[in-house]
């Protein structure tokens, strides 16, 4: 006898608590932004400190592990900017269109 | 098959050895204990291959007991009384992830003051959790009822956990014999575990965080299309059972001398053994009583019930248990099905192990058919009080 | 060892797009349990903000199998687990990620109990200081003199020391983190996967909605609790206590940083900040740690 089981279908009406990992479980949370990261290209010395503390996993590396920001859904919180030892992070208020 | 002289408790040990349950979480309480010791021993002894987590508290026994089914291997729990009670959150819970499950509840008295004997309300105050509850009525009944469960939680029409009920110490600890099957004929009627899903690594699944609203109320739909399923697997599986090992209870209730009876006394528990004692007794009296036993009252059998009892000149429920402020629960349940179809009366007796003896239900009966002679069923509800407390005089004075 | 930050694969360990508030270190720690166990773990969750850091279903912003459960029995419900996958010949590190009241209060019973029968789990206390998920209550792990939505003039009572309870109940594995460290709060995760048994990591979590500050400060305020020396970072393992390489730094009186630091930036020891006699209530705190840790390094550290 198998010690694990079979996963089957349910074969009623079926809806149950079940989820699975993904991108914007409540959205593109780069909407609660009032400030935007913006990363300064010549001060970065590719620490990688902002993407090691970043909570969300916005600040991405490229190839050459120069930082970018996911502006879809970081959340501005600053803590990149405070944490970069160069000052290469500047939080700049965002401006709406129209403003 | 071999015959074993068994406590109901022994037999819910061999039913779950017989099923191979892989995970069993429990903690003590009288007078479920004697399951736990025994499935310990099996385990330790090497007769049951399975992983025992010996846990803190019942919320625990029941939340190891998930987190072992949710991981994909069968598993089982037992308690009784306050554990239950204890675990009342994780029923919830149990039920709504729709993971099978099979706990034992040796049905126990709850306090205050201590009380370890028979009563049904713990059982019944998990009514409204999802789990499908089956109440046995004799040892040989505890162990086929207990087979059965993995199947019933098991099965992709239903996936919903169940609880088996036994009498404490009526049928917990008192010895009967009892046909037990051959490994190998339940391996060959038990399918392997089957569940919904599996939270795994490789399944990456998350279960039971937030959901709308809408979805929510989609879910709890959902169980109860469950529920309403179940009452006709339980039946099937009921059948298939008896094909397979020579006995078979009825499925939801079991109808004794119903059909060509006028009055029929509906009841759970061990101690239908008794009322159908009275039945006889009744019967040579020249009333013609039928019993409805009541094997699950999650699903409530409602639609066996309308046809078996509508035309019946009176029903009269007997509960271990009350509803303080209204009834006892099983009346409740009766008259949402039967309400204005016919007479009813109900009795509360037994509580707390308070013994009831054939004649009691005897008189009992005769006592409510006089009444539906005379049209004058005027106490729906009836106390039917300990020997001690005979003459005490029943009412309000305000 | 120490971990360099570009030898991680340019991987996502976290999940964009929850509901985790800026700034939140759970969503910091969840990314760091991803980096240091991979994906061969499940997560079991009690009440508390991961319930709802998830968001909603179908998704789920944390990057783990979850299992959530309701608030007293995460441990037990991974004990359970755990024993499934063993009888199923699976090695998977469960986990639980329970909060400060869903290990030090409603949690401690089930906790106790997983670690007295030394279950195969880790367990990881996301230790916020307070009840936040329901609005900033207080705990048994909210500091004294910390203001709460219970506590308004601040708490009377010392913090419970988890982590010496935790000791206490004789497990393989026990140690101290804080999301200001993330290297090192890695480093001991993988420590804590190679062990077999019960498994305590008790990491701070400094949030910023329930203790007032700017969240831009979530590490800061991580680092400052350790450099002061009222979060003192250790390792407790094969019986022997180590105190962890950046509590070392800031051991000695004179290097500890100024517990004002610590607390200027935080909101809700405005009462304390204003009073140096109150401050006392701090200094005793870390005097508190201290004792406690220095005894034990003593101990283990010269048994034979």
């Amino acid at each position: 006898m198998v010690s694990e089981a079979i996963i089957e279908e349910p074969k009623t009406y079926w809806k149950a608590p079940i989820s699975h990992p993904d991108f914007g479980s409540v959205g593109k949370t780069g909407l609660w932004r009032t400030e935007r990261p913006v990363i300064d290209e010549e001060k970065c010395t590719k620490c990688l400190l902002c993407w090691l503390y970043c909570p969300e996993d916005t600040i991405l590396r490229r190839e050459d592990d120069m930082v970018f920001v996911d502006y879809d859904y970081c959340k501005g919180c600053g803590i990149c900017a405070s944490v970069c030892p160069v000052g290469a992070i500047t939080m700049v208020p965002e401006i709406k269109e129209g403003e | 098959m071999v015959m074993k002289t068994l406590t109901g408790n022994f037999a819910v040990a061999e039913a779950v050895r017989l099923a191979r349950a892989k995970v069993i979480a429990a903690y003590p309480i009288t007078p479920q204990t004697t399951i736990v010791e025994r499935l310990s021993e099996m385990t330790e002894k090497g007769e049951l291959e399975a992983k025992m987590v010996r846990v803190e508290s019942e919320h625990s026994a029941l939340a190891a007991t998930l987190g072992a089914a949710a991981a994909g291997s069968r598993a089982f729990t037992a308690t009784a009384s306050h554990g239950l009670l204890y675990m009342h959150e994780v029923l919830w819970w149990t039920a709504s992830s729709r993971l099978p499950v099979v706990m034992a509840v040796a049905a126990r008295a709850i306090g205050a003051p201590w009380n370890i004997h028979v009563d049904h309300n713990d059982i019944m105050d998990q009514r409204d959790t999802g789990w499908i509850i089956g109440v046995a009525q004799e040892n040989q009944e505890v162990l086929d009822m207990t087979i059965q469960a993995f199947r019933i939680s098991e099965d992709p029409y239903i996936y919903l956990p169940v609880m088996i009920a036994l009498d404490g110490f009526i049928l917990t600890h008192t010895v009967a014999p009892v046909e037990v099957p051959d490994q190998k004929e339940i391996d060959e009627w038990l399918p392997p575990r089957r569940q919904p899903y599996i939270v795994s690594p490789e399944t990456n699944i998350v279960m039971g965080n937030l959901t709308s609203d809408d979805d929510y109320y989609m879910m709890r739909y959902s169980i109860q299309v469950a529920q309403e399923v179940a009452k006709k697997i339980i039946e099937e599986v009921d059948l298939s059972y008896g094909k397979t090992f020579g006995r078979n209870y009825g499925g939801l209730v079991e109808c004794y001398k119903c059909d060509d009876a006028d009055y029929v006394m509906l009841l759970m528990g061990s101690w239908a053994g008794d009322a159908k004692e009275a039945l006889n007794i009744l019967r040579e009296r020249g009333i013609n009583v039928g019993l409805a036993r009541i094997r699950f009252i999650r699903p409530w059998p409602s639609e066996i019930l309308k046809e078996k009892l509508k035309n019946k000149k009176g029903i009269i429920v007997f509960d271990r248990s009350i509803s303080f402020g209204n009834v006892g629960q099983l009346f409740i349940e009766t008259a949402s099905t039967l309400y204005g179809m016919t007479n009813m009366r109900g009795v509360i007796a037994g509580l707390g192990g308070v013994d009831v003896k054939p004649e009691d239900f005897v008189g009992e009966v005769v006592a409510f058919v006089d009444d539906v002679e005379k049209g004058e069923v005027y106490d729906t509800i009836r106390w039917l009080l300990p020997p001690k407390y005979r003459d005490h005089k029943l009412g309000v004075t305000l | 060892m120490p971990v360099r930050l570009s030898d991680f694969p340019r991987i996502r360990y976290g999940m964009p797009g929850n509901a985790a508030c800026p700034g939140c270190p759970e969503a910091m720690g969840l990314r760091y349990v991803k980096m240091a166990l991979g994906d061969n773990a499940v997560l079991v969750m009690p009440a508390g903000c991961s319930s709802v850091i998830q968001g909603y279903e179908p998704k789920s912003g944390i990057n783990f199998p979850i299992m959530n459960i309701v608030f007293a029995s995460a441990a037990s419900l991974a004990s359970g687990m755990k024993a499934a996958f063993e009888s199923q010949g699976k090695d998977v590190n469960v986990v639980v990620w329970a909060g400060d009241g869903g290990t030090g209060d409603i949690g401690f019973q089930a906790l106790s109990g997983a670690a007295e029968r030394n279950d195969d789990i880790i367990y990881i206390c996301v230790d916020n200081e307070a009840y936040m998920n329901t609005g900033i209550q207080r705990s048994s792990l909210t500091p004294a003199g910390a203001w709460t939505t219970t506590t308004w003039t601040g708490k009377k009572e010392y913090k419970k020391n988890l982590p010496m309870i935790m000791i206490a109940h004789d497990v393989p594995y026990v140690a101290t983190a804080s999301v200001g460290y993330p290297q090192d709060f890695i480093d001991k995760l993988r420590n804590a996967s190679l062990i077999r048994g019960f498994k305590y990591i008790h990491l701070l979590a400094p949030c910023p909605v329930g203790w007032k500050f700017d969240p831009r400060y979530t590490a800061k305020i991580g680092q400052l609790a350790v450099q002061t020396g009222l979060w003192p970072l250790f390792e407790y393992m094969n019986g022997k206590l180590k105190i962890s390489p950046f509590s070392r730094l800031y051991r000695r009186p004179e290097r500890k940083v100024p517990i004002m630091e610590y607390i200027k930036l935080q909101g809700r020891f405005a009462n304390l900040a204003k009073d140096p006699e109150k401050i006392k209530i701090l200094e005793k705190e870390i005097e508190r740690q201290w004792e406690w840790i220095e005894i034990l390094e003593k101990a283990t550290n010269n048994k034979k």
